[in-house]
């Protein structure tokens, strides 16, 4: 009888580390990364990333140039959006919204999408610097 | 953050002429318009004549529009020893010599094109000349960057490359703001311009092309017509080609001497000079370099002046003087004499080089080179050592590791007292 609860004991125990190690598994959709996203001469660097689908991610953006960027993440109705209307500052309350004033470093959180997910865009919307190459792109894989 | 409210804009107005037409010549219109959309600058041409170890930079300002302020900030290859108001003769004479019957008039399609445009930058030196405020200022491209923020010149996205790769061969710039109440208090009519002469030692001239498409779409053509002045016949960098077309080059007339001469603070002139008149036409996105030139034509012009190598890693910049000036508002600032120095510029392997000369008595001014990544470079995030997104398999393992040894461990404990009851079982 006792050897059954050893037993059973043992088997939970096994249990609990399996769950343990699926949490801890790199593939899961809930961890949480921080990449590190300079400005720099009007352009991201990197300017092109890997994510994990449905992986949370800590933006860290520094921005080195003498003049203000935004980091802006999301599908393209968000980048268009951004790119036709007023400008404003983004104080960080929109997820992925973010004003780098000059030689400042922000940070945003952002969600990227289910397996499958088309890549998503960073960019700067500020006047001109999209279309100077100031973007980038998330591939969901 | 766009700064609507900002009225300067940064230019790249260096020697920018438009082209009237098809084998017109080419006027100065570096085209450049506010975010209000009511001022822009609309002239700016640039004499480099090369005289007794100086280098005389002679550029015009015009001015139209409402009374916000505008501005420019053009790089310089050294401290200037003397900043003065040009003679008003000058560069219209030089325009005159090549193309005689240029009648003026508006600029063309290319004039709409916007060139809008950590440690402090040091004012050296500010003036007033006309209605424009004058600052040669020292520093690193972001330094110099931060300046004209602070000073409300609207930076276009280009501006912070184009900074770091003047910055890297000389931190000398010259910011020219358009003050539009001393143009009021002097009643100073749209459309006059503002010579500006710029005496700086040098070994040989030199002329900032790149900052022309400062603020302007790759695929923007550059119009600019360059004036050189040298005692012999020069050799460039780069060659003339397409983009550099050689459109005179010969002995300079005896007539074109004397009336430069005879204008403003052009008694330098000499009784003989070579005029090598150049016609710039270029693809913004292809005008990557400068102007590097061998006065002497015997030796090899600097690559690195031209833009077309990086300086060597520190680039070290010198400074020769204070600059002087002929200005009443700048009569109080006490100004050393300058100290040219100018050396051979001759080299049978290596390249010559256009360095500024050195004033021992100044500080060396030592800028990190421009390190600029591919723009095609693509670059994945750096690994964390806190992530989960591959860093975590080692943690992982380790769980496994102690699930696996307690599975282990119970099965034991199972198997332990079954084997010792059949043990004692037995007879």
């Amino acid at each position: 009888m006792t050897a059954r609860v050893v037993f059973a004991a043992a088997v939970a125990g096994a249990s609990f580390a399996a769950g343990v190690v699926w949490l801890a598994d790199p593939g899961s959709a809930s961890a949480t990364r921080t990449i590190a996203v300079t400005a720099h001469h009007s352009r991201f660097e990197p300017d092109r990333i890997t994510v994990k689908p449905g992986a949370t991610v800590r933006f860290v953006v520094h921005n080195s140039d003498p003049i203000d960027h935004e980091f802006i993440i999301g599908p393209p109705a968000v980048h268009e959006l951004h790119e036709r209307g007023i400008p404003h500052v983004h104080t960080g309350v929109v997820p992925g919204e973010i004003t780098v004033p000059a030689g400042a470093t922000v940070e945003t959180t952002w969600t990227f999408g289910p397996s499958g997910s088309p890549p998503i865009a960073y960019g700067c919307h500020l006047a001109g610097h999209w279309a100077y190459g100031m973007h980038g792109l998330a591939v969901i894989r | 953050m766009h700064r609507p409210f900002r009225r300067f804009v940064v230019a790249s107005a260096v020697a920018g002429l438009c082209a009237l037409a098809a084998g017109a010549p080419a006027f100065a219109c570096a085209g450049l318009v506010t975010p209000g959309g009511n001022v822009k600058l609309v002239r700016a041409a640039t004499l480099a004549a090369w005289a007794d170890g100086n280098e005389h930079y002679v550029t015009s300002f015009t001015f139209q529009g409402g009374g916000a302020e505008f501005g420019s900030i053009v790089p310089l290859p050294g401290l200037p020893s003397k900043v003065e108001r040009g003679g008003d003769w000058t560069l219209q004479r030089l325009e005159r010599e090549v193309a005689p019957p240029a009648p003026r008039a508006s600029c063309g399609p290319n004039c709409e094109a916007a060139a809008a445009s950590p440690a402090a930058a040091e004012e050296v030196y500010n003036t007033r000349i006309d209605a424009l405020d004058i600052t040669i200022l020292r520093g690193g491209g972001a330094a110099v960057g931060q300046w004209a923020r602070d000073h409300g010149f609207q930076l276009t996205p280009d501006a912070p490359e184009i900074l770091d790769f003047y910055a890297a061969r000389s931190p000398i710039f010259m910011a020219a703001r358009f003050n539009a109440d001393a143009a009021k208090e002097r009643n100073q009519p749209e459309g006059e311009g503002t010579p500006i002469h710029l005496t700086i030692p040098m070994d040989n001239p030199w002329v900032p092309l790149r900052i022309l498409g400062l603020g302007k779409a790759a695929d923007d053509i550059i119009n600019a017509d360059v004036f050189l002045l040298t005692p012999a016949q020069p050799n460039l960098l780069p060659a003339p080609a397409d983009g550099v077309a050689e459109a005179r080059s010969e002995p300079a007339s005896k007539s074109l001497l004397d009336d430069l001469r005879s204008d403003k603070g052009m008694e330098w002139v000499p009784q003989q000079m070579w005029l090598t008149y150049l016609r710039i036409g270029e693809q913004t996105g292809r005008l990557r370099y400068d102007l590097a030139v061998d006065r002497s034509g015997t030796g090899t012009p600097s690559p690195v002046m031209a833009g077309l190598e990086a300086p060597p890693a520190p680039a070290t910049t010198t400074t020769t003087a204070a600059p002087t000036t002929t200005t009443a508002a700048a009569a109080a600032k006490p100004v050393p004499k300058p100290k040219p120095k100018p050396t051979p510029t001759t080299a049978a392997s290596a390249p010559t080089t256009t360095v500024p000369a050195v004033d021992p008595t100044l500080p060396v001014i030592v800028e990190p080179p421009a390190t600029a990544p591919p723009a095609t470079a693509v670059a994945l995030p750096p690994a964390r050592p806190a992530s989960h997104d591959g860093s975590g398999a080692p943690a992982a393992v380790l769980i496994a590791a102690a699930g696996g040894g307690a599975l282990l461990f119970g099965l034991a404990a199972w198997a332990l007292p079954v084997r010792l009851r059949r043990r004692a079982a037995r007879p």
